[in-house]
């Protein structure tokens, strides 16, 4: 017994609890938990109508089923919308206050906090459960006039921001799950760069699931102004339990003219034992628009935890020239199960949009790519290029690339690839005749597979990434 | 270094090797000759590790039963093959490849792993002296390579992992003259009183490079014959079938 806890410690080593006095909302979904939610962050009025009218909005909607990866109905009555530690309380305090226990954690997880130990040229922004509990080199990016502060901190101190780009690009009649997330949304991460500016240094946020029988409910928005740049990077947690939990974000990001915005996912969720008990679902609404001409957005990522991940990280190339990027690895293993891909939807003239992505199946994991490549009837002269690798290893797992093209000018370029391939046994043997054992070989054979989207990383995480890819085959080869 | 004895192997009730015996002590170069289908390339596998074979009989190898030894462990203490197909690893680069081969293999030995400045360093004076262009190292492994590219590239991981036992499966197919000048001499630098190596290949000309210290003639899963180097001219002249019926 012992041995094999520790072997599934080995397999998900951030699956630990820490012990914490939480504060909660009453269980289930109401007027009144929202209400508790908005009061509890302190927010002004017009944001709690605008979470109350989504919330309307909510009651007449139905969950999407289109999927194919199915789940159990979810007890939406039965959940917790809000939950945070005491000692976090609704405002940010200074790093020396925060309480060491979320310190230690954040430590554990690979993320310093202190002062001192911090990583080098990276802002972290903390969120634990609901709450963001700390953000780091805020004054040296005040001083650029960057703003990089939980959204609960936005809405009280930048309304002006908020008012102008929550909902701009997923609106609150958006589908299902982007409306509850209007509804409840607890934290995450505000992101503004003005005009001209560069941002020095990458941008992240860490997001950890403690709580049990709790939903998180991540909200960010990331604004680049005209002629600006940054980038971006999101992790993901959470501790091993049988139940399995709700993770349902929206992130909108929005690029004016000539700007750039790279937004990265390294996404690491509890992904259920071997058996496939437990494990997070995780049902993200991610869409960026490239609203000024010749901007740019970004996506890349690295999607190896979860038990169901249901996510298309998309571009709206509303801008002339402007250009959408999406490189995805998808690694499902055991039971886990993915469908997620992109949508590109062209609008201006000029426009190009590519699409990398290469999926990974195992065990009985199932793993779809869905994509839709849309060219309106006034973006003339739009290019679409796209690539879908997968790569399966054993015979029980599967993989299916569903691409939809929809295209209404007869100027466009569009071209799709697709490919699937199978680990073969003369390439493990190969490897293990230079001294490799199976699973350094799965490893390097997959890491090969996916340098294209990897090579995208941000260097600083590049390297922890092909660990993690590596780790999340393990056992998956006889 | 190397004992097999009475070593069968068939495939699919398909005998290969019958009732093989050879041994191979430090130092030593044999080579194995024989027509097509006659079992060298199984032998080759065998002893690396591939599946698939049923194996009947014995090979010690340092003293210990080898077959019972996990492929990469094989390799690990010291059993090379150089490969007559190099399998194409797409998107693997060569470089890192070869790095994390031989760190893998440095750990086993209880040395020091490289860092990415030492092997380059490292790589780089091995590859100059198999006349290897850089640029091939920072290509997919195997991708793409000409059939001379992929050879040299065995040949430079043997050189650079330092085998005890070395087995070449006819690496001197698909090489012109020159590639197969450089190989050999690659080979011939590598030889001392410690490592030996097991040559396997059709025909006689490699061994005018390598000369090798025992030559056998395998026919049907058998050595029909052994002898010195000289064995090789009497088969280029009399073929197999002349001297394995002259017995």
């Amino acid at each position: 017994m012992k041995q094999e806890e520790l072997r599934e410690s080995k397999e998900y080593k951030y699956g630990f609890t820490t012990e914490i006095e939480s504060i909660r909302a009453p269980k289930g979904l109401n007027e009144e938990v929202i209400k508790f939610i908005s009061n509890i962050k302190k927010e002004p009025q017009w944001m709690l109508e605008w979470r109350l009218k989504a919330f309307n909005r909510l009651k007449s909607l139905k969950e999407p089923n289109w999927q194919k990866p199915k789940y159990p109905k979810i007890d939406y009555q039965n959940l917790y919308y809000y939950s945070a530690p005491k000692s976090a309380s609704n405002k940010q305090k200074n790093l020396s206050e925060v309480d060491p226990k979320l310190i230690e954690t954040y430590k554990k997880l690979g993320i310093p906090l202190q002062e001192q130990k911090r990583l080098s040229g990276i802002a972290v922004d903390a969120v634990f459960d609901s709450v963001s509990v700390a953000t780091t080199f805020k004054a040296e990016l005040t001083k650029k006039g960057i703003i990089f502060c939980p959204i609960s901190e936005a809405i009280r101190n930048h309304p002006e921001l908020v008012k102008k780009y929550l909902g701009s690009v997923i609106p609150i009649t958006d589908h299902y799950f982007a409306t509850l997330n209007s509804a409840v949304f607890t934290d995450g991460s505000f992101v503004y760069i003005p005009e001209g500016v560069r941002c020095p240094m990458e941008l992240s946020t860490y997001f950890r699931i403690n709580a049990s029988e709790t939903g998180q409910f991540e909200r960010t928005l990331i604004i680049a102004d005209k002629d600006s740049y940054v980038s971006y990077l999101e992790g993901c947690t959470a501790p091993m339990r049988d139940e399995n939990q709700l993770h349902a974000a929206n992130v909108e990001l929005v690029a004016l003219d000539n700007a750039e915005i790279k937004y990265s996912t390294v996404q690491n969720w509890y992904p259920g034992d071997k058996n496939g008990k437990g494990g997070i679902y995780n049902f993200v609404t991610k869409r960026g628009a490239c609203r000024g001409k010749n901007s740019k957005i970004s996506w890349t990522q690295v999607e190896t935890g979860s038990a169901i991940t249901w996510k298309y990280p998309s571009c709206i190339l509303q801008g002339d020239n402007s250009v959408g990027e999406f490189y995805s690895i998808a690694i499902t293993n055991n039971y886990q199960k993915a469908d997620t891909g992109t949508k590109m939807i062209h609008l201006g003239k000029n426009t190009k949009s590519k699409i990398i992505s290469k999926g990974i199946s195992a065990g009985f994991a199932d793993n779809t790519y869905r994509g839709l490549v849309k060219i309106n009837s006034k973006a003339s002269n739009a290019r679409n290029y796209t690539q879908c690798d997968s790569l399966l290893m054993g015979n029980n797992c599967g993989a299916h690339t569903i691409p939809y093209i929809e295209n209404k000018n007869s100027t466009a370029n569009i071209e799709h690839e697709a490919t699937t391939s199978k680990i073969s046994e003369e390439q493990l043997f190969y490897c293990n005749q230079r001294g490799l054992n199976q699973e350094e070989a799965v490893s390097l054979i997959v890491n090969g597979f996916c340098k294209e989207v990897l090579q995208q990383l941000p260097m600083e995480f590049a390297v922890e990434a092909q660990k993690l890819v590596g780790i999340s085959l393990e056992g998956s080869v006889g | 270094m190397l004992d097999i004895s009475n070593l069968s192997a068939s495939i699919e009730d398909k005998k290969i090797l019958k009732n093989f015996n050879l041994k191979i002590r430090n130092g030593e170069v044999h080579a194995i000759m024989g027509p097509n289908g006659s079992g060298k390339s199984t032998l080759a596998n065998i002893l690396s590790g591939r599946k698939g074979y049923k194996i009947e009989g014995k090979v010690l190898y340092e003293g210990k039963d080898l077959l019972n030894i996990p492929i990469e462990e094989r390799a690990q203490k010291g059993i090379f093959l150089a490969f007559q197909y190099p399998t194409e690893i797409p998107g693997v680069n060569t470089n890192n490849f070869l790095k994390t081969s031989l760190n893998a293999v440095r750990k086993f030995r209880d040395l020091k792993e490289l860092d990415s400045l030492d092997f380059l360093k490292l790589v780089k004076e091995k590859s100059k002296n198999l006349k290897i262009e850089e640029k091939i190292l920072s290509r997919q492994l195997n991708v793409g390579f000409s059939g001379g590219e992929k050879k040299k590239n065995e040949i430079l991981q043997m050189t650079i992992l330092e085998p005890k036992l070395a087995i070449l499966d006819e690496t001197d197919s698909g090489l012109d003259i020159d590639a197969l000048r450089i190989v050999s001499d690659g080979v011939n630098a590598l030889r001392n009183k410690n490592r030996s190596f097991l040559i396997i290949t059709h025909y006689q000309r490699l061994l005018d490079y390598i000369k090798p210290d025992f030559v056998h003639v395998l026919v049907n899963g058998k050595i029909v014959k052994t002898g010195s180097s000289d064995l090789a001219q009497e088969l280029e002249k009399d073929g197999y079938e002349g001297v394995a019926t002259a017995r």
